[in-house]
């Protein structure tokens, strides 16, 4: 829960133990931040204030959840911040709305313009998910989103936020929001089809 | 509801911008029993939008997959590590 401040996450002092927190959980926590927002030197700087902001309120955890899920808590809010600052710098977000899509549709009728015209890839069925090389071109293809729609699709489609939470943390009015969403897939979907053939 | 005239009926028809959005919303979201209605016309008409529709799911459930921590995990190289942890033992001895 992203809103939930983890400072309230209470636990047992017994439970904490911050001399095993790098072997057991940097890796862990660097994925996670890796994933979320995309530039490794980001997430390297998240883990390591993640640590440090950790062991400041370490008295006040209580054992109610276990290490790792209190770590995490305090890495995500970390992660909102930095979505939330990319989102609402000057104009980014606006720009990011307002980029044309006539790219991918006709600006007349809506039509399917020919270059981003969906083709079958022989991804329709689900086995496609074990395909290693078309993993490895989804997120090359999610690298090169926006930074406020890589926020927006990853908050969504990765971490299953609401809609509500997801408008509120990055000032999206609902139909930004929608806008985004739909842009987002058919930019990646256009991408993955031009790079997978 | 009213019924839906000729012009508008073609506007759906062709409209591939509007299926393709009403598609996402519906995938997370609600849409209306009018825009139900609608969708299912463009796509009974519209093999490139049901393509669409069926890559978008599989975008949908591959991202989630693929980012789920413990899929893959990343490591970060040693030298920071031993910096990290050495920084954390000598905050906790200043306590």
């Amino acid at each position: 829960m992203l809103t939930k401040d983890p400072e309230i996450e209470t636990i047992d002092n017994d439970a904490v133990n911050p001399r095993m927190w790098v072997s057991m959980y940097a890796d862990y926590l660097y994925t996670y931040a890796s994933f979320r927002i995309n530039n490794e030197d980001l997430a390297r700087d998240l883990v390591q204030e993640t640590f440090l902001a950790a062991l400041e309120r370490k008295e006040k955890f209580e054992g109610r959840s276990t290490e790792k899920t209190w770590l995490t808590a305090i890495l995500k809010n970390k992660i909102v911040d930095v979505y939330r600052s990319r989102s609402t710098g000057p104009a980014k977000g606006a720009d990011a709305i307002n980029a044309d899509d006539t790219d991918f549709f006709d600006s007349n009728d809506g039509h399917w313009n020919d270059q981003h015209r969906p083709a079958e890839l022989g991804i329709e069925q689900s086995d496609a998910l074990e395909n290693k090389e078309f993993q490895k071109i989804l997120k090359a293809c999610m690298k090169k989103l926006p930074a406020l729609w890589f926020s927006v699709f990853s908050m969504k489609h990765i971490d299953d936020e609401t809609t509500e939470m997801i408008c509120r943390e990055l000032k999206l009015t609902s139909s930004n929001f929608w806008v985004i969403i739909h842009r987002t897939k058919v930019n990646l979907r256009s991408c993955l089809q031009k790079n997978w053939i | 509801m009213k019924e839906l005239n000729e012009s508008e009926l073609k506007k759906i028809a062709y409209n591939c911008r509007k299926a393709t959005f009403l598609i996402e919303k519906q995938q997370i979201g609600q849409i209306t029993q009018r825009e139900k209605i609608e969708l299912k016309i463009h796509l009974a008409g519209c093999s490139i939008c049901v393509t669409f529709m069926q890559q978008s799911a599989v975008i949908n459930q591959m991202a989630r997959k693929l980012f789920t921590a413990g899929y893959t995990e990343l490591k970060l190289d040693d030298g920071f590590k031993e910096q990290l942890q050495k920084r954390i033992n000598t905050q906790l001895e200043k306590n």
